[in-house]
């Protein structure tokens, strides 16, 4: 029974795939590529990985499928209609021969592979040093940290990047509001907005308290709340910030520097991100809190783009 | 039902969204398009990760921790990405773009 929904499910997501690629609508390529996320997330349920699941479902379903619906409907207010060029038969028949080729000798690379458990034990065994239960945080905020680190860091300068691609006349001006322009609409998303940003709040912050031992943490909370605020903001219930209020900018780097900070603590008591035993919990709740809020933000703000000059607004 | 396949399943469907989406990446003529192929071809990679490393005593939570960090690098690449394409979009072409300086310069 489970092997004939895992089928099931594999079929699934192999259709949405290529219904999300080969589709002509650009618009119901994207809705495809959601629930492709969705069906991913499934996948994850059915690998007894919760964690992931939550971060597919919230980041690769809703942030992305956001992010793309917008850039499309931005590209169709410039002009473009997202119309692929087309391409000479001989071309596509080459390519699809060619991608034949590479998925044939990629799963023969994978079956050459035993699926087995890797470091589960080893991780297991780990656990009680921390003092915290699930494991995936273990990894993540302890046992790899630095990776971590480094990623929070990425998140940042990818937002840096994407300011950076704005005019010249644009900074530091707020990005193009996402306001629903049709007042009607706008009211109940603005009322919905309203009610559903203090619910992500106490969501987000239940998911990284609850993190520490079941399945949770801080990316997943992060992206629930800058869920909450794309909706708000989209409803018209809060503004988009200006690039240069040190508000915002403090709220940004909150999370990679009280990573940093902690991190840098443990360096001088030895080794760079050592958490000293019996602290380990409340150093990892700490930076998770800091990581959470930087993330919602800096997600909210990566899905919103780029500064806009400011007559083009509204 | 005990065909050594199905040990497989996810890591095996996880390499087909690779063949997949790369080939959209190829075929498909639009950068938003190409976008979300490389989407694609991300979430098969997580999943041959994922799928590999599920044995008899659970799923080995450091490959899951692995693809968090990838799915968070990949939502920024893709904003990256898509705010490139928009100021591309944005920007006349270059040779409307020589036409309007000279304009602004005459003015």
């Amino acid at each position: 029974m489970t092997a004939a929904f895992d089928i099931l499910l594999c079929v699934m997501i192999l259709g949405t795939a290529g219904a999300a690629l080969f589709l002509r609508d650009p618009l119901a390529a994207i809705v495809f590529l959601i629930v492709l996320g969705n069906l991913l997330g499934l996948a994850w349920l059915t690998l007894d990985a919760v964690n992931v699941a939550l971060a597919e479902i919230a980041i690769g379903a809703g942030v992305t499928g956001v992010l793309l619906i917008l850039a499309r409907a931005r590209l169709v207010a410039l002009g473009d209609n997202v119309v692929c060029e087309p391409m000479p038969l001989w071309a596509r028949l080459g390519a699809i021969a060619l991608c034949a080729g590479f998925t044939a000798v990629l799963s023969c690379v994978v079956l050459s592979i035993t699926p087995d458990s890797g470091l589960t034990a080893r991780i297991e065994a780990l656990m009680p040093r921390i003092g915290i239960e699930n494991p995936v945080t273990g990894v993540l905020l302890a046992f790899r940290a630095y990776d971590t680190l480094l990623e929070t860091f990425v998140l940042l300068g990818a937002l840096v990047a994407v300011w950076s691609l704005g005019p010249d006349t644009a900074w530091p001006h707020p990005p193009a509001a996402l306001r629903i322009f049709d007042p009607g609409l706008r009211s109940v998303a603005g009322a919905f907005g309203r009610v559903l940003l203090p619910m992500a709040l106490v969501m987000a912050a239940y998911l990284v308290w609850a993190g520490s031992d079941l399945p949770g943490g801080a990316f997943q909370a992060g992206t629930v709340f800058a869920g909450g605020l794309l909706l708000a903001a989209i409803g018209g219930a809060i503004g988009l910030p200006r690039a240069d209020s040190p508000a915002l900018r403090l709220v940004l780097v909150l999370g990679p520097l009280v990573f940093l900070m902690i991190g840098l603590a443990g360096a001088v008591l030895g080794r760079f991100l050592l958490f000293p035993d019996g602290t380990a919990k409340m150093l990892i709740v700490t930076i998770e809190y800091a990581l959470a809020a930087s993330i919602a933000v800096t997600l909210a703000l990566l899905v919103a783009g780029s500064p806009a000059t400011p007559d083009k607004q509204d | 039902m005990d065909l050594p396949v199905l040990d497989h399943l996810f890591a095996l469907t996880g390499a087909l969204l690779v063949g997949l989406g790369l080939c959209g990446f190829i075929v498909l003529r639009h950068p938003l398009r190409q976008l979300l192929a490389v989407n694609v071809v991300g979430a098969g990679i997580f999943l041959i990760l994922g799928g590999l490393g599920r044995g008899g005593s659970g799923t080995d939570p450091f490959p899951q921790a692995l693809v968090i960090t990838g799915i968070v690098v990949a939502v920024a690449l893709t904003a990256f990405g898509a705010a490139m394409i928009l100021r591309v979009a944005a920007e006349p072409a270059p040779e409307n773009r020589q036409a309007g300086e000279d304009a602004g310069e005459t003015r």
